[in-house]
This record gives structure tokens, sequence and C-alpha cells, in this order.
């Protein structure tokens, strides 16, 4: 029997801002909606996996409760927004173990409807308030998720001479393919002079150069080869998938130019049997700018400080050698919170050949590089079209 | 070396709540000292402190610091939603490399935030928020 792990089942829930439904209910439409896509019935899942964005409303038990999942394997791993990335890892090995024969990882977020625009920039505490916990070491300064982020860019910018304009070029290429995509929040292209002349929000990183907050959800259906010959999907195999973590907290960063993207990528690519020339085209976490660059250096497609070149020439872009982001990324189109589970699904639906016009041409390899957290958890995920070899 | 301690009148910032190991920390910072650890057995030093060396897993023991550092990298924030930073705007969140090697994180303060730049030095104040809890701040050098 082949327990090659495979992808067979996608869905998404409505986004960008869908007041009507709560987080729960995102993902409920995700599963039901990955489920008819794979043609699979509900009782065949005997895994269950997701990433929990509100503890006691959709952790792992509970959403397995409402869903009524019998599961054999249920795991709840969350390194932020590349939790998905890390479940597709530990997914392909309790497959081929045979923990599980058929698993539902599922989201959902209400945080446009019920957050706001506040995750960038609200601050997470209230003022006055005690704080325990290795935060205590950074909450008295009033640093900003993109404050984080912003300082990866500063040290970036110092050591390597990259620039605002290189950083600009990520959002115009993203927001071209968002023009593409009916459901983006973003649609109107922009002009790497719209991304630097907008707000400063955290120097060096500009209002253009941050990711947008929507409503969402998503889910995927992970089988065995074997099962997958009886369902209507072409099977997109997981062909090598690693995970790695060098902090949590942005203050314990200690390299503020890299990520542990330089780990689990030569990883994730050691198991594909694969190298960065083999992949056509990437999802990368795009919360900010930044990310992007980071990801592309610490997963090896570029040397170190090689990133800001390679982007300026457009590589990135529709049309280039390595298109990222076809959906509209999470700069554009889609970003709830942890956008690890729209990079999976549009890998998929790009191998699948469904993209429509954003399509990639020939496209056989994918590769979705999560961040989680301030640049803390990367997990890659390498997916292809073909059986592994 | 004890450096220089300021007296807060009102803080209305989220606090550290003090546990067993950073209750030291918190405590040296009302009396201008600025406390690492540095592991006895192989010579690791780290900043938050813990209750364990992260390199050899070893107990760890205080170590004083100089106070002096360089920036090794930082923002300038311009937007933040909640008070009392809101009013402070725009004000530097920076990660200052310490003489003694760890990365520590702070504000650096009585600047005009244009002019801080990466590989500037600077040296450690401290603000007395109450008994038992100072927080560390960063200021350049002339």
């Amino acid at each position: 029997m082949d327990r090659t792990p495979v992808i067979v089942g996608i869905g998404l829930s409505d986004y960008p801002k869908t007041p009507h439904l709560d987080g729960v209910q995102h993902h409920a439409l995700a599963a039901q909606r990955a489920i008819a896509d794979a043609g699979i019935a509900k009782s065949e899942i005997d895994g269950y996996v997701n990433a929990s964005s509100n503890m006691m409303i959709d952790d792992p038990v509970t959403m397995s409760e409402y869903l009524r999942i019998n599961h054999r394997y249920i795991d709840g791993t969350m390194t932020g927004g590349s939790s998905f990335e890390f479940h597709v890892q530990h997914l392909a090995a309790a497959i081929k173990e045979g923990l599980c024969d058929t698993a539902l990882v599922t989201y959902g977020s209400d945080y446009l409807s019920r957050m706001g625009r506040s995750l960038g920039t609200g601050g997470f505490q209230r003022p006055g308030q005690r704080v325990a916990g290795p935060i205590q070491y950074e909450v008295p300064y009033g640093n900003s998720l993109v404050g984080a982020y912003a300082m990866y860019a500063m040290r970036h910018m110092h050591e390597y001479g990259t620039t605002s304009e290189q950083l600009a070029e990520i959002a115009v290429g993203v927001r071209e393919y968002a023009t593409l995509n009916p459901n983006a929040i973003y649609r109107d292209p922009i002009t790497i002079d719209d991304v630097i002349n907008s707000r400063m929000v955290a120097d060096p990183l500009h209002k253009l150069d941050c990711c947008a907050i929507t409503d969402g959800g998503g889910a995927f259906i992970m089988t065995t080869a074997e099962r997958a010959k009886d369902l209507p999907n072409k099977p997109i195999y997981v062909l090598g998938a690693a995970g790695a973590q060098t902090h949590w907290n942005i203050s314990q960063q200690s390299d503020f130019t890299t990520s542990a993207g330089a780990q689990s990528g030569p990883e994730a690519f050691a198991r594909a049997g694969l190298t960065p020339a083999d992949v056509d085209m990437i999802m990368f976490y795009d919360s900010f700018t930044v990310t992007c660059l980071i990801l592309l250096e610490s997963l090896g497609f570029v040397g170190r400080g090689e990133g800001g070149p390679f982007i300026a020439e457009g590589h990135l872009r529709k049309g280039g050698s390595l298109p990222m982001n076809t959906d509209g990324g999470g700069l554009s189109s889609c970003h709830p919170g942890m956008r690890g589970m729209f990079l999976i699904l549009e890998a998929v639906r790009q191998l699948r050949g469904d993209a429509g016009e954003a399509q990639v041409p020939n496209c056989k390899v994918a590769l979705a590089g999560g961040s989680g957290g301030w640049l803390s958890c990367i997990g890659v995920a390498i997916l292809g079209n073909e059986a592994p070899g | 070396m004890k450096n220089k301690v300021r007296n807060a009148t009102e803080f209305l910032k989220p606090l550290p709540d003090p546990d067993a190991i950073s209750s030291e920390y918190w405590r040296a910072a009302t009396e201008g000292r600025l406390l690492i650890q540095e592991c006895p057995t192989c010579g690791h030093r780290q900043w938050y402190p813990r209750a364990l060396c992260t390199e050899c897993s070893s107990d760890t023991q205080w170590l004083e610091c100089s106070g002096l550092g360089t920036v090794n990298t930082f923002t300038i924030i311009r937007q933040y939603g909640m008070q009392p930073f809101k009013q402070e705007l725009p004000y530097i969140v920076a990660m200052i490399e310490l003489e003694e090697g760890p990365l520590i994180m702070g504000n650096i303060t009585d600047c005009d935030v244009e002019t801080v730049r990466i590989g500037d030095s600077v040296s450690v104040w401290f603000l007395k928020i109450e008994e038992g809890i100072g927080i560390p701040y960063w200021s350049p050098d002339a």
C-alpha cells in the first residue's frame, strides 16, 4: 500500500470581510468545502489538526468536538502563522506511519470583523497590566508587531544596503496578482512610489509594506496516495516538509538578517531531493515585505544580502522566474492573523493547474514558506504534482 | 557600576509581574544595576535571565553589566494604539548589544529619534517604578 502523503482536498471559507461569520463558522465552512472538494465521506476522517487562534473557542479539542471528528491522531501545534506548514510536516509522518489515514486541518478567524486592524499596532496588553513570563522583559517598551519586523529591515539595510524601493517591489508584485483575485481586499494596482510615499508605521516599514487584516478560513485534507487513486482530484504530493525555531519573542532573536528557515529550508529540500532551482513558484508568508526578503535568503533561493537586487529584477512578479503569492498574498488579499493555511491552499491550486489568469505555466513544484511569530518559527512545505521518484 | 536611577511619578505602561528569577533582575534595576546571567560551567552569557544556561543546561550566576552597549538594530515606532505609548509617539525601540555580549531590548530616550543609527554607543539608565521594580532604558552617549 502506497502511504505517500498527499493533499486531496482544499477549501476556503469566505473573505475578506464577513461579519456574519465567526471564527468557528470559518473553520466549519472551510471544512465543508474541503471535504466536498476531496470527494471523501466525512466519516473517513481519522486525523484532526488545527492551530487554535482563540483558546477555548476553536482549540483542537473543542473544534474536534464541534465537527465531531472521531480521530486516531490529533495535533494542535501552534507556531503562529506558520503552524500549517508544521502541520504538513507532522501529518506527513503520521500518515506514513499509519497513525491516521485521512486527516483534516482547519483554520478560521474573524479578526477584521471582531478586532479591526489592531493586530499590527494595537498592542497586546492593557495599560498598567502586570505581565508574567518572558514577555515581561518586553512589555514596558511599547514595541509593536510591525516594529519587530522593522528591526529586521533596518539591520538588513545596514548590513547589505537593501533599499525601501527593493522592499516596495514585493508589495507591488503581490498587488499585481491581487488584481486577478476578485476576493482580494485590495485590488487597485500600486507603484513603488505609492509604497514608499505611504505613511511610515515603524521605520523603515511603510503602511504598504504591511499586510492586510481580513476575515477568513481554510482547510485541507491529507491522505495516502493509495486512497487518492479513487478520488476525483489529482493528488498533490508532500515532497518534503520541515520546521525550525530560533526564538519566539522578538527580543530573543540574535541575528536580525536571517531566520530559522536557514535550517528548515535545507532540511525540506533534502527530504524532497530538490534544490531551490527546482521550484516553479513560492508561497511566502508576506506579513510584511521584509518577511519575504528574509525567507528568500534564509531558505536559500539567493545568498545572504542578495535578496534586494534579486527582488528589484522582478523575479517574484507574474511572468518572473519565481512567481510569488499568486493569490494576492497577505499584503493585498487575505490575512486573518495566521496566513500559513492559505500558502498551502494556493500552492495546491497552482499545482492542480486551477489558478486561472494567475496560473504559473507548467507548475510542477511549489514551496510554502511560513513565518510564525516574529520570523520566529519557519515551516517549509515543498509540494509537487508528480509522485516523488 | 552604579548607573543613573530616576523615580517614576506615574507609570501607566504594562509592567513585569516578577517571578522567582526575574524579581532579582527588576530589583537590581531599582538600585542602578543591570544584571545578566553567566554560566560558571561554559561561560555563556544570556539575557533574559532563566533557570538554566541555554547552552549547557547548568545553573547560572548573575553578572553585573557595565551598562554600556551599541545599537544592533532599532525602529522608530510612529503608530501605536495603546496609551500611554500613543502620546509618546514617535519613540525608539531598539536591540542593544551589551559590552558583555548579549542583546537586550529597550527604548532609547533623551534624543531626537531621527538621529539614532545602528552602531551608536548608548548607556543604561533606570526608571524606578515601585519597590522591587526598575526598568532599564538607554540614552545615546554624547
